[in-house]
């Protein structure tokens, strides 16, 4: 990794994803990059491509042709099993709601992740150990102190998406990708959950990229890229089922 | 670890399907043991049966007629054994003791026996014990009569008292009512056919048919009991033999001098020989029963199959998660499996100490009605193999959903597509 810590946190050059399904189109990136410690704002309409391109960054999905690298790693010199450990140890990935196994404590669901990234796991313990790194970021997300030990199912969607937010963070992973991680809060919540996550993004210093269709949030990013700009689809030539 | 623990807390949240799915492989094994368990439990008591006798011996006929007829008193002799040939037989310097055994008068459909008090001393039952009264003792006068033990409780007698026998096997055969005969000894019970027999002596057989002829009475004709008492009467003949030798060493050649015994055509059967010919005729009816248990294992297995797959829709988010957080492919299907292992395991662990526990309390009334004795011991290797072979099934069960799952993690990804 050494070698490497100067690389652009996401760079994708030419690259090609076609679906397998019914209607075969063709995802296509001409450059994209991120810089490393960037907050980052893509913007567009449901539909556009969004979960494809973050399947394609955080190496479910693989490109056809072109090269993804993320923190200077090409990920398709990687294996399946590859892909899913460089994932665990270098993303923590927030959706837009159900982000927890509801039947987990909410303990176990922030620690969940260490389970597959030794790495991360030996950073956390390195940081205070698991328990309390789980509680020092779920307090610092605003969250009661004595919360660890509840069921997930028993939370509010706003507890929920914080709870989220503590997994995608501990062990400090380089990269957070969050998918519209607030459109089930109401707007003071959102406001509350952006700056907490913010606040903590910042102390890891790891690069946030965040998918919205909410223009209103731009003001919080460093930069706002709309998907129209990096990315097209097109419909793939001779076959229209 | 937390993905086993949190792999438990999901199913403890549907831990009603859980239980159920639970149940029916228990009880498919409790079915499945269960067959095996009364499988080898009739074995060992029929071969308890016989387990003392080295060679029975009869008028020429199929061993396992003969097996049938003499020891287990099912169906009748064709032809019977003079008294001549028997003991010119029982004199051989082989023979270490014999007991005699005169088929063909009946109590209320209970089957006289004509004996000696060899019968007592000498015929062994499960793993070598002797018979025992349970009050009373052997014949000693002609007109005793030695019960045993169901005879006495389903009919109600206790000792001394006075019971007619009947001629042939039927209860409304012609009485020899002239007759009566005094209850001298009730043994205890055995899971034997001598619990359903009477046992009187040669003399007695004899003396009972004095005044009859081919089958029916010699009209006129009264022999009083005292008269009958002081006449001689030898026996002309008997239906088989039950024979102990001083060495087993000693059963083939034995048996071959039987076989070609010239003063009559005689045959001698191994009983357990003759036993295992006996297993092979009823083994289709066995495997039948056998293979019905299977099925229910497998009927059991596939709902296993179909409890984890019908969970995977409602657990697709679940996956999807586990998915972007890193977990491969391999440890969704891992995480599948296990979960049917353990259910299996679940199944199998209470459906054993169910069927122990049935057996427990179901032995003693098995035992009563159908004198089969199923001896309450850690399971068999048979057993274990059953077992085995049911973790294996469920195993193989919980491959599909885990094939399903891994498939649909990989289209799904980590965004669930509905």
């Amino acid at each position: 990794m050494e070698a490497h810590a100067l690389a652009d946190a996401v760079n994708l050059r030419g690259v090609e994803y076609r679906w397998n399904t019914r209607n075969s189109f063709t995802l296509s990136i001409g450059a994209f990059q991120v810089p490393r410690g960037e907050r980052l704002l893509l913007l567009g309409p449901s539909g556009s491509g969004k979960s494809t391109l973050l399947s394609l960054l955080t190496g479910i999905a693989s490109a056809q042709a072109g090269s993804v690298e993320i923190l200077g790693q090409p990920l398709n010199e990687l294996h399946g099993s590859g892909r899913d450990q460089f994932r665990a140890e270098h993303f923590g990935i927030i959706f837009q709601m159900f982000n927890l196994l509801p039947y987990g404590s909410v303990i176990d669901n922030v620690l969940l992740p260490l389970n597959f990234a030794p790495a991360r796991r030996a950073r956390t313990v390195a940081a205070g150990g698991l328990e309390s790194e789980a509680r020092r970021l779920l307090t610092s997300l605003g969250l009661p102190g004595d919360i660890g030990r509840q069921k997930a199912a028993t939370l509010s969607v706003g507890q929920q998406q914080r709870v989220a937010a503590a997994r995608a963070l501990i062990g400090s992973p380089e990269i957070i990708v969050a998918d519209e991680p607030t459109s089930a809060l109401d707007e003071n919540r959102q406001q509350d959950f952006l700056d907490l996550l913010f606040d903590q993004v910042d102390a890891s210093g790891a690069t946030l990229i965040m998918v919205s269709h909410d223009r209103r949030l731009a003001q919080h990013f460093t930069r706002v890229v709309e998907f129209a700009d990096i990315l097209t689809v097109s419909k793939t030539e001779g076959s229209n089922r | 670890m937390i993905i086993a623990r949190l792999a438990l807390q999901s199913l403890r949240n549907r831990w009603i399907t859980v239980l159920l799915t639970i149940l029916a492989i228990s009880v498919s094994v409790m079915l499945l043991l269960g067959v095996e368990k009364v499988r080898s439990g009739a074995r060992d008591s029929f071969a308890g049966t016989v387990s003392g006798a080295d060679v029975i011996i009869g008028a020429r006929s199929g061993g396992m007629q003969l097996l049938l007829y003499s020891v287990f008193r099912i169906g009748n002799a064709t032809n019977n054994v003079t008294w001549r040939s028997y003991e010119d037989i029982v004199s051989r310097k082989e023979v270490a003791w014999a007991i005699p055994l005169s088929l063909g008068d009946s109590h209320r459909g209970y089957r006289v026996i004509g004996t000696t008090t060899d019968y007592f001393e000498h015929l062994k039952y499960r793993r070598g014990q002797t018979l025992k009264f349970e009050a009373g003792g052997p014949f000693d006068d002609l007109f005793d009569v030695v019960l045993g033990s169901e005879v006495a409780s389903r009919l109600g007698y206790s000792l001394g008292d006075q019971i007619t026998l009947a001629h042939g096997a039927g209860s409304i055969g012609s009485q020899h009512d002239d007759l009566p005969f005094r209850v001298s000894g009730i043994l205890v019970r055995t899971g034997t056919p001598a619990d359903k027999s009477l046992h009187v002596s040669l003399k007695a057989i004899e003396a009972i048919h004095v005044d009859w002829r081919s089958g029916s009475r010699i009209p006129g004709q009264v022999t009083s009991a005292d008269r009958l008492r002081q006449m001689s009467l030898p026996p002309s003949a008997i239906t088989a033999a039950i024979i102990g030798l001083k060495s087993r060493l000693q059963v083939i050649s034995f048996q071959r001098a039987v076989n070609e015994y010239r003063a009559e055509p005689l045959s001698a059967v191994l009983p357990g020989l003759a036993l295992q010919e006996m297993w092979a005729l009823v083994g289709t009816a066995e495997t039948a029963l056998l293979g019905v248990s299977v099925m229910v294992v497998v009927t059991s297995m596939l709902g296993l199959s179909a409890m984890i797959l019908s969970t995977l829709n409602e657990r697709r988010r679940e996956i999807a998660i586990l998915r972007s957080l890193g977990a491969r492919p391999r440890t969704i299907a891992a995480l599948l499996v296990g979960e049917a292992t353990l259910l299996t395991l679940a199944g199998i662990a209470i459906g054993t100490a169910a069927l122990y526990a049935v057996l427990m309390v179901a032995r003693p009334l098995i035992d009563r009605q159908f004198g089969i004795d199923i001896v309450i011991q850690l399971p068999s290797t048979t057993d274990a193999m059953l077992l085995l072979a049911i973790l294996v099934g469920g195993i193989l069960a919980g491959l599909l959903p885990a094939y399903n799952a891994y498939r649909t993690s990989l289209a799904d990804g980590m965004m669930v597509r509905t």
